[in-house]
Formats: structure tokens, sequence, C-alpha cells
């Protein structure tokens, strides 16, 4: 079963168009993940798929409906993970769930019910009476994730979910996330975090400048889109430029970054001998296996993060 | 309202159990300090000088014609506070407009709720005041139980295109400016404290079309008993336009800002 589908799905601000007539498919079950950087046009795409953008053309269908004329039947089978939290800082974290869940309709004896359990989940019981304003970024999360879970949606859609947050917060998000997909809940996420992509997409789309730039599975992208092994030379910043040509013998594609060039190689160690025999003096040798990060860089020219 | 509207208001009345306590004691204080200095202080001296026979005040006590004026300008005042910040953290600070539109309810549930529910506060405070002109012996006759709602029109008559208007702001500043420039002009001179007759005329027309000199005319009027009922029908038609037309435009508005 297609929970989402679109054909030349295009949204346009004014001149700007923000997504360029795109094709999707995400199966039921299924972790998708949109990446690309900034003003790529994922956010565009993810409130399209939210029924709260207006599609400018193109057809798009989530679970099977309209956005255009069946918004509040579709949301009521979405969860909504947005890109700023929308918690209210002066409610308690439990009353935060509760509101939420009477806008589904959920009557107030059972919503407190589906707010205590879910604030278990998300492992924030013990805050349930305090107010949401001290919490950290990470607990806010949180609270944000087990507050899209009120309506038990079938797809979760979630725009940058753990953007700002620290590294242990960061896994505290993907492993509830990693529950909700064993338990068959379609997972949509932006993100501009290639190890976010890797661990959680089954499947991705890069993004670049409003179109689908390449998709596959994370290992499948980079076995097309780049080499096994990386060897990164650091130099001190701009010599590598000058550099970078006297190594074009040694790897079929060079990227000259600001501070380092990347050469891709079938085998990096054996490469790096190379380099050492040249007599060249990298301030640093680094072999690495390819990324998501490589497979932009070659797709776009550009780095995600920068 | 419709059964979604009605969930958008439980979330503004979830987070008034927060403060009610404080409103609650505003509604009071205020016009026990309003009624107090001016209706009693400075209404004894109006009475001595002109006597309570005088037209120009209907032939009642200064205390007695300020009253209900001062329910229409404290409903005025509750309408526009109600439709400032608390619209402009819920596209912004809160963003719980945001939150209840990824929800199955619609702009419309969400406008209506919300305006639902400064109905409701306006109601409060219009309902506090009542009692205290009680207090105060001042209710001329049981017409001032219509007062209420009259003054919840009145107060809805501002809220409504001033929700329109606040969805259209990045920031708070033009709040100030309103305050300052819209509703206190609004208040000093819309015939609360005198009748605009002791205006020049040629400032009638002012009055005539901004929507607190019909609050204010309509609650003395029910209040006093000595204006017809089709002049009364007429200052509430003139609020009704009012409120009617901001919620049409808030509606453009809010889709706007929300649905882009």
């Amino acid at each position: 079963m297609t929970d989402i589908r679109a054909r030349g799905l295009t949204k346009r601000f004014g001149p700007l168009t923000a997504v360029d007539g795109i094709d999707l498919d995400v199966a039921h079950g299924e972790a998708f993940g949109f990446l690309g950087p900034n003003g790529a046009g994922k956010s565009s795409t993810m409130r399209m798929i939210a029924t709260t953008s207006p599609v400018t053309s193109g057809e798009l269908r989530v679970l099977g409906q309209d956005p255009a004329t069946h918004g509040p039947e579709i949301r009521a089978r979405l969860g909504v993970i947005p890109q700023q939290d929308t918690l209210d800082m002066e409610l308690s974290v439990r009353d935060n769930v509760i509101v939420y869940a009477r806008y589904f309709d959920i009557p107030r004896a059972e919503a407190g019910e589906i707010a205590d359990r879910l604030l278990e989940f998300v492992q924030l019981t013990e805050r349930a009476k305090d107010r949401v304003e001290p919490l950290s970024g990470g607990m806010k999360r949180r609270l944000t994730i087990a507050r899209s879970l009120v309506n038990d949606p079938d797809v979760l859609l979630l725009d940058e979910p753990t953007t700002g947050l620290d590294p242990q917060a960061r896994h505290a998000v993907w492993d509830r996330l990693y529950r909700l997909k064993a338990q068959g809940v379609t997972l949509v996420l932006t993100t501009h975090y290639m190890d976010e992509a890797e661990q959680l997409c089954d499947r991705l789309v890069v993004m670049d400048g409003g179109r689908i730039a390449a998709q596959g599975s994370p290992r499948e992208l980079i076995a097309q889109h780049s080499t096994p092994e990386v060897l990164e030379l650091r130099f001190a910043p701009g010599e590598g430029e000058a550099i970078a040509p006297t190594l074009a013998d040694l790897s079929e594609r060079i990227e000259v970054l600001p501070d380092r060039l990347l050469l891709y190689v079938p085998d990096g160690e054996v490469t790096a001998e190379e380099v050492a025999s040249r007599d060249l003096k990298p301030l640093s040798t680094l072999v690495r296996r390819s990324t998501l990060e490589d497979v932009f860089l070659h797709l776009t020219g550009r780095q995600l993060v920068d | 309202m419709t059964s979604a509207a009605v969930r958008s208001y439980g979330y503004w009345a979830t987070t008034y159990k927060k403060t009610w306590r404080g409103s609650v004691t505003a509604g009071f204080v205020n016009p026990l300090l309003y009624l107090a200095s001016l209706g009693v202080g400075l209404g004894s001296l109006v009475d001595k000088h002109q006597g309570s026979s005088s037209s120009t005040l209907s032939h009642v006590s200064y205390l007695a014609f300020l009253a209900p004026g001062l329910l229409a300008s404290t409903a005025m005042q509750t309408g526009t506070g109600e439709s400032t910040w608390p619209v402009m953290a819920s596209f912004t600070w809160t963003r719980q407009y945001h939150a209840m539109l990824a929800t199955p309810l619609r702009v419309a549930d969400i406008v209506a709720g919300h305006v639902a529910w400064i109905a409701t506060r306006i109601f409060g405070t219009a309902a506090i005041f009542t009692g205290v002109l009680a207090v105060f012996g001042t209710i001329k006759s049981p017409g001032i139980l219509l007062a209420i709602p009259a003054a919840v029109l009145v107060g809805l008559s501002f809220a409504t295109p001033i929700m329109a208007f606040a969805a259209t702001q990045e920031t708070d500043n033009a709040f100030a400016i309103l305050n300052r420039f819209i509703v206190l002009p609004l208040f000093l001179f819309s015939g609360t404290f005198f009748p605009i007759s002791q205006l020049p005329t040629w400032t009638h027309p002012i009055a005539y079309v901004t929507p607190l000199w019909h609050g204010v005319q309509l609650c003395r009027g029910l209040d006093l008993g000595h204006v017809s009922a089709g002049s009364l029908l007429g200052h509430a038609a003139v609020l009704l336009a009012f409120t009617t037309v901001g919620i049409v435009v808030a509606l453009r508005t809010y889709r706007t800002r929300l649905e882009t």
C-alpha cells in the first residue's frame, strides 16, 4: 500500500519555485527520508504532505486522499513533528498532551490515559506535572513526539527531528523512532544530517534546488554515487587547491574543500602510501568509508552542513 | 459553534486555569478604582455644579451616567487585550495555532474557538463590572442585565478586526501604537466621561464611525432606559457589522498566515 504518492508535485512562492515537479512513492511501514541542505525544498514538501500548504501544481495523495479536499480527514491519521516545537510553555507536560488529544476529539478521560502511556514511552513520566519551559531541548523534542502520537497515527512526519540537540539527546529520539518503525508506523523525515538519514531511513531522496537529485537506500546511493573509501588530506587553508592537480592520476575524482582534499578511491590505504611517496606533507591523513555526505557533495558540488 | 471549534476553545480555557486569579482580581479592582475616583469623587463636583437634573447627563447623577459608559470601555479594553498579544503568541511564540492546524481542526475552527473564548472573557469582565455597579448602587434598571451581552458585542467589535490585523504582524510593535493612538483616544472621547455634544460638531462624525461610541450609547441606553428601541438596535447593528467584517477578514489573514 502506498501512503504518499506525488507526481510532478510543485510549490511556488511568487517567483520562487521551492519544489520543482517531484515524483514520490512512500510505502506503508517504510522509513523515508528527505536529505538536503537548507532551502532544498524539504520542508515545503513536508508541509504539502501535512496538508497545511496548498499544492501549486501536480498531484499529491496522502493515505489515498487529496489534501486540497480532505485536509482534516488526512490530518486525523497523521502525526506531525514540526521543525519548531509548538508546545505551550506555561502548561504542564501532561496538559500539553491532553490539550492536543482534545483537538483530535479524544474524550478527556481517555486523553488522560493516553497522555500517561505516551509520557511513559518517551520517558517523561517523572516530569508530567512540571511546566514545559524549564525542560531541556531533548525533553521538549520527546514531548513533541509523545504529543504527535495521541491519535495513533499511520504516518509520522518529522521535520528535522533532532536539529539543535546534543548527541545523547539525538540518540534518545532515534531510539523512540526505531520502536515506532518496528510497530509499523510509516516515518517520513527531513534532515540535513547524513548520519541521521543513514541511521533511520530505509530509502531516501537527495533534494537540491527543489528537485530530486538521486534516490535509493543509503547503501545504494553510496554505491552508485561514490567510491568505497575516501582519503582525506588536510593542508593549511588555501594550499590544497594548488596540490590537487598533481594528484589527479591517483583518483578519478578529487573534491577541493577549503581546508582539505577528498580523494575518492577504492582503497584509501594504498592511495595514502602513494601520496606519502610523493614528498607531500599533509597536516593529517585520514582514510574513511564513503558516506551520504560524499554522495551529496558529488551530486551537488556542495557540502550538506556548512 | 461546531464541535471542532469547541475543541480549540478548550485550549484557551485550559490556559486560563493558570491565570484566572489575577484576571478576576483585576476585573474587580479596575472598575472599583474608576467608579470611586471619577464616579464618586469627580462626580460629586459635577453634580454640585450642574445638578443631576441636567439634560446633558440624561437627568441622572454623574456616577450613574459614567457607569454604563465605563462598562462599554472596559469591554473594549478586554477585547483589545485578548486579540493582540495572545494572537501574536499563538502564531509566533507558543505557535499553538500551528499545533491546532496539525490536527483535524481547520482555520475556521481555530478562529471560531478563539473568538468564542474572547467573548467568554469579555462576558466575565462585564459580569464582574456589573456586580461592582450593584455595590455602588448605581444600577438604574434591570436593563443593565442586557448591557452585559451588549458589552460582549462591544468587545468583539474591537477584537475581531484586531485579530485580523494581528495575524498580519510579525512583531508586537504595532500593538503599543494601537493602544496609544486608537484605544486610548476612543476611551477618552467616545462619550464615556462626557457626552460628545460637549465636543466641536466637526468631531461628531469621527465618533459615529468608531464602535466605542455606539457601544457606550447602547450600554447607557439599556441601563438608563432613555433611548428608543430603534436607536438601540441601530447601535447594535453597527457593532455587529464591525464584528462580522472582522471575522471575515480574520479568516482571510489567518489562512494567508497559516496555509502558505
